[in-house]
């Protein structure tokens, strides 16, 4: 854009150049500064994080914040709990995602009539506008009793979070992994049909390769989407801040996830108190995850193709 | 198995999941439609709750939604409109850009409850806004950028190169064509992105538990420090916190939160039909 103005004849005179100069020059440094301004929050995040939650890790020994017992009643900080609660219900969830997202962008990008692919692809968007609350409302009231009827002797267990947290993150994962299929050239298809392959092995064998990078981004944000959930979660999962055993049915019990945690303790702690900044603390390796998962995916695609998949969300 | 076969067994696998995808989506909003419509009425819409919240209706809880989207809306419109025209008109090929891009991927990515904490501890500690709907529309503001960051740069880069080539040949300053021919062009996409980030903002529970969101509160706030219910939150509240409430009013707010959800994305996605249809390039 770097045309040269002042060569152009119709320019205005001199004391309204250099006015409109001084104004253009504010304007852009605002500009700038709104650009800056995500940085700038994402530092204040981080920082005001820490300021709330580093007692946590001075005062309390690592490993007892990272032990196995969360009590707080006691003054027992032990992370390990939660960790597990979280970690079992993403990965529930994205054993459950993973399947249908892929295989829905599959049938999207590749099979579906062009006339069904625009009625679909408007319901997978509402499925991401529905609030979280909504969906744990539903999973707490109609979806559990459901669960419970099928033998579990309780409706709010890990199953059921990961069960409403695969739905909540496959508009995520549906959504890139279809760019991802898009962005395979069509000469691949055409060259794999032309050698005789069916459709279907085209796909297989050509696109979904080649695809591949872009399909392990769609999942990781995908499992960045469900470990961060809260409210759905904290209705579903029961609640109960034990280390499930590996023995029968551990996907079948209650459990109780690191952002279930804050959200359901916060309100009734001291400000201060060691369980205060606890809670900060736990916020802290939330954020810490996610930074990890979106900078990789970042780096993976190179940013700018994330945010155009991010942005496409509609 | 010949290979056409398999080919027609896939396709038939492939339609079946995204059934199994598509069809609970339909089923969950009908069924909320269904068992919410019955409680919904003038009265429940402009009455504030009564009797421990087991009786009257949702007003308070409506209108600190409405109120909250409205100072979403002020606080993210103007950073999110500065950081898309930055990037989209501004931003050179250096670290800079690269360290802006990064930052609202990270930010996309920050998890709601997170966003609670951090408005927590800055805004209603630090700054000293207390509980209130200023720390809340901050909070939820901020939480809402990246969303609309990226569709308004998408707007933005949307509009054809020579519109810029002929402004600047014609003499207008930079500033004047990205003002008078780049932004009108682009509008009806950087709205489509607010009304998207809004409708997020207003379904959002986690990043107002800390910063707003009032259990009980039947009257009115009178100004932006003070605390207001907030329709997510409150049907949280009455279906989790409060015993024997009655399932109409639970199915009723979560129905009129799900209408104003998706209101939000349907005028974002017909603004958007609307934009292409008129688009003179």
């Amino acid at each position: 854009m770097a045309v040269a103005k002042e060569r152009v004849g119709a320019s205005p005179p001199p004391e309204q150049q250099s006015q409109v100069k001084w104004g253009e020059r504010i304007i852009e440094t605002v500009i700038k500064m709104g650009g800056i301004s995500s940085i700038v929050i994402i530092a204040l995040i981080f920082l005001f994080l820490l300021r709330e939650g580093l007692p946590a890790f001075l005062d309390i020994p690592l490993r007892q914040l990272f032990g196995p017992t969360w009590y707080p009643i006691e003054e027992m900080f032990g992370m390990l709990p939660l960790l597990a609660g979280s970690l079992i219900v993403t990965v529930g969830a994205v054993a459950i995602a993973l399947p249908l997202g892929l295989t829905t962008a599959i049938y999207l990008g590749e099979i579906a009539p062009p006339s069904l692919r625009e009625i679909l692809k408007p319901i997978i968007e509402v499925l991401a506008g529905i609030p979280s609350i909504v969906l744990g409302f539903l999973g707490w009231i109609a979806l559990a009793p459901l669960i419970q009827n099928l033998g579990a002797p309780t409706g709010l267990t890990a199953f059921t979070g990961s069960l409403i947290l695969a739905y909540m993150s496959l508009p995520t994962i549906i959504s890139i992994a279809e760019d991802a299929l898009y962005a395979v050239p069509k000469e691949y298809r055409d060259g794999a049909l032309a050698i005789g392959a069916t459709q279907w092995q085209a796909i297989w064998r050509v696109v979904l390769p080649a695809a591949r990078p872009g399909l392990v981004i769609a999942v990781m944000l995908g499992i960045g989407r469900a470990i961060g959930e809260t409210m759905a979660v904290m209705m579903v999962t029961g609640n109960a801040a034990n280390i499930p055993s590996f023995q029968t049915g551990f996907f079948f019990v209650p459990v109780r996830t690191m952002t279930a945690t804050i959200a359901a303790e916060m309100g009734e702690v001291a400000q201060g108190s060691l369980h205060y900044s606890t809670l900060f603390a736990i916020g802290i390796v939330l954020f810490v995850i996610s930074f990890a998962i979106n900078s990789l995916a970042g780096r993976l695609v190179g940013v700018d193709g994330v945010r155009r998949s991010r942005g496409g969300m509609l | 198995m010949s290979r056409q076969q398999a080919h027609r067994l896939a396709v038939v696998v492939l339609t079946v999941v995204a059934a199994i995808v598509v069809i609970p989506i339909i089923l969950v909003i009908l069924y909320v439609v269904w068992k919410g419509l019955p409680a919904l009425s003038w009265a429940f819409l402009t009455e504030a709750p009564r009797n421990g919240m087991k009786e009257g209706g949702i007003m308070p809880a409506l209108l600190g939604t409405i109120l909250l989207t409205f100072g979403t809306a002020i606080v993210s419109f103007p950073l999110s409109i500065a950081t898309a025209i930055y990037l989209a008109e501004y931003a050179g090929d250096n670290r800079l850009t690269r360290w802006i891009r990064m930052a609202i991927v990270n930010l996309a990515g920050i998890p709601s409850i997170v966003y609670g904490l951090f408005g927590l501890g800055m805004f209603v500690l630090f700054l000293g806004f207390g509980t209130s709907i200023l720390a809340g529309s901050l909070t939820l503001g901020i939480m809402t950028m990246p969303v609309v960051i990226s569709t308004a740069e998408e707007a933005i880069l949307a509009v054809p190169q020579q519109f810029r080539t002929v402004s600047l040949s014609l003499g207008a300053t930079r500033w004047q064509t990205i003002r008078y021919q780049v932004l009108p062009h682009a509008l009806p996409g950087i709205i489509t992105g607010i009304i998207l980030g809004l409708g997020r903002a207003a379904g959002e529970t986690a990043p107002i538990l800390f910063t707003v969101a009032a259990f009980y509160l039947p009257e009115l706030p009178r100004s932006i420090f003070d605390q207001t219910m907030a329709l997510p939150y409150h049907l949280y509240v009455i279906s989790t916190q409060v015993p024997g409430m009655p399932l109409e009013i639970q199915y009723g707010t979560a129905l009129v939160l799900l209408l104003i959800v998706l209101s939000f994305t349907l005028v974002a996605t017909l603004v958007r039909t609307q934009m292409r249809r008129r688009r003179e390039w």
